[in-house]
């Protein structure tokens, strides 16, 4: 009870200390400095058209490498600490008729809008991040469906790797050509698709780092479902 | 106050009190993800510009009718470590459990050693 | 009237975050903190976000209660808190 008191006391204490913080801050009122910037030079920076995409893949590319690293340090994290000797699926129960069914006759339409999202990060919301997570939920579903079901290992842990070495391999094609690491080289050299901004072959390479991010999100997304879902066997400790 | 400005404060406060108050390591990571949910919400609400529109500069959106785009950035990768982390404490918390036998850290404090 | 759409949203996500500290049954309190999830996402997109409204959507309402309802499948679903739930969610 004096637990419960002190942290009601100390929560109040902070609580009024955001408050005021908050209030020197006016809601709705514009305040950009850089992002002034970004959003007047994008098109003919970048050639995206969404301009969160182009300050995630393209003005920060080297801070999304980074998040990128700690997704797979994070995944690597799960995977040692639920590491034994013996794993297997557990589940005893099949799913329903209806889950079964779903799964087979939405994975691939699932997975379809997952790329989708990806490849078009540049034109519309979403990108790397929700496509790679929407495809995460496709072998999720087909986890919760069928007690037997698991992934491929074998094409899974190459296809995650392969996507981080493609992301650093296209910084380092900038590094040679432009001078410096994840240097949109497809964009400002060689200037294709400077003529059709809006559409779906332009933004220099936005497309290839987010189709690369999306895989990575998403197959280490799945291996950290595998690995949460799989349990023990009886004495396989 | 802004509804949001208010909804964010009170998201960080309710998962500090989770985080301070419970003894249930479980509830502890609930309360951790509310906080990260009200720390995205106050970073996106900070960024907003009332009476303009998404930064995606399609026809008819011109730079200076876009809200601003670099909080919108941050957040987005935010939310996919944050998952990525809870799931690692998560299997910490299965380990514990697997030892101890229960998921309370005052009687883990006291099993310890 | 965008105004009272702002104060529903957040009115919406105090209640759940406060149910979701508060239930004893952790498996309701994964639920509670999905419904934050899911009206963030709402809020995300009244605030014109629509990357992170999706990213929200696809990761907070799906993925992460998966993997905390995985974990509490391998632990202990009920909290044994002695003092007891609040008169305030109890019913």
């Amino acid at each position: 009870m004096v637990k419960r008191i002190f942290a009601i006391v100390f929560i109040l204490i902070i609580g009024f200390w955001m408050a005021k913080a908050l209030d020197q801050v006016p809601f709705g009122q514009d305040r950009m400095l850089v992002g002034k910037y970004y959003l007047e030079h994008v098109k003919e920076e970048t050639g995206a058209v969404n301009a969160v995409t182009a300050v995630v893949v393209n003005y920060r590319g080297f801070d999304t490498l980074g998040e990128v690293t700690v997704l797979f340090i994070a995944s690597t994290g799960v995977a040692a600490l639920l590491w034994r000797k013996k794993r297997k699926r557990t589940a005893k129960t099949e799913g329903s008729v209806v889950l079964t069914t779903g799964a087979r006759l939405l994975l691939p339409f699932i997975m379809l809008f997952g790329v989708y999202i990806f490849i078009h990060g540049h034109l519309t919301p979403g990108g790397g991040f929700p496509g790679g997570a929407t495809i995460a939920t496709a072998f999720l579903f087909l986890y919760l469906a069928f007690t037997v079901y698991e992934v491929d290992h074998k094409i899974f842990e190459p296809l995650e790797g392969l996507a981080g070495v493609g992301y650093v391999t296209v910084g380092l094609i900038g590094l040679a050509i432009g001078g410096y690491f994840l240097f949109d080289w497809i964009w400002q050299t060689w200037g294709i698709g400077k003529e059709n901004i809006g559409r779906l072959l332009s933004a220099g390479f936005i497309p290839i780092i987010y189709t690369l991010i999306g895989i990575k999100v998403g197959t280490e997304l799945t291996g950290i479902v595998d690995n949460m879902i799989k349990e023990p066997e009886e004495g396989g400790q | 106050m802004n509804p949001y400005y208010f909804a964010s404060i009170a998201l960080i406060l309710i998962g500090l009190y989770a985080i301070l108050a419970k003894r249930n390591v479980l509830k502890m990571l609930v309360g951790l993800s509310i906080m990260e949910t009200g720390v995205n919400l106050l970073l996106i609400s900070v960024g907003y510009v009332s009476g303009r529109s998404a930064p995606i500069l399609s026809e008819g959106i011109t730079p200076d009718r876009a809200v601003d785009p670099i909080p919108q950035a941050l957040v987005l990768t935010a939310i996919v470590i944050g998952v990525a982390t809870t799931a690692m404490a998560l299997s910490v918390v299965i380990n514990l459990y697997e030892k101890y036998k229960t998921l309370n850290v005052e009687e883990i404090r006291r099993l310890r050693g | 009237m965008s105004d009272w759409v702002a104060i529903f949203i957040a009115a919406l996500m105090v209640v759940s975050a406060i149910f979701a500290v508060e239930w004893r049954d952790l498996l309701a309190a994964v639920v509670g903190m999905t419904a934050v999830s899911l009206f963030a996402s709402i809020a995300f997109f009244f605030l014109q976000a629509p990357d992170v409204a999706m990213v929200e959507a696809a990761i907070g309402a799906a993925l992460s209660a998966a993997v905390f309802i995985f974990a509490i499948n391998r632990t202990e679903r009920y909290e044994s808190e002695e003092e007891g739930t609040g008169w305030w969610v109890k019913w």
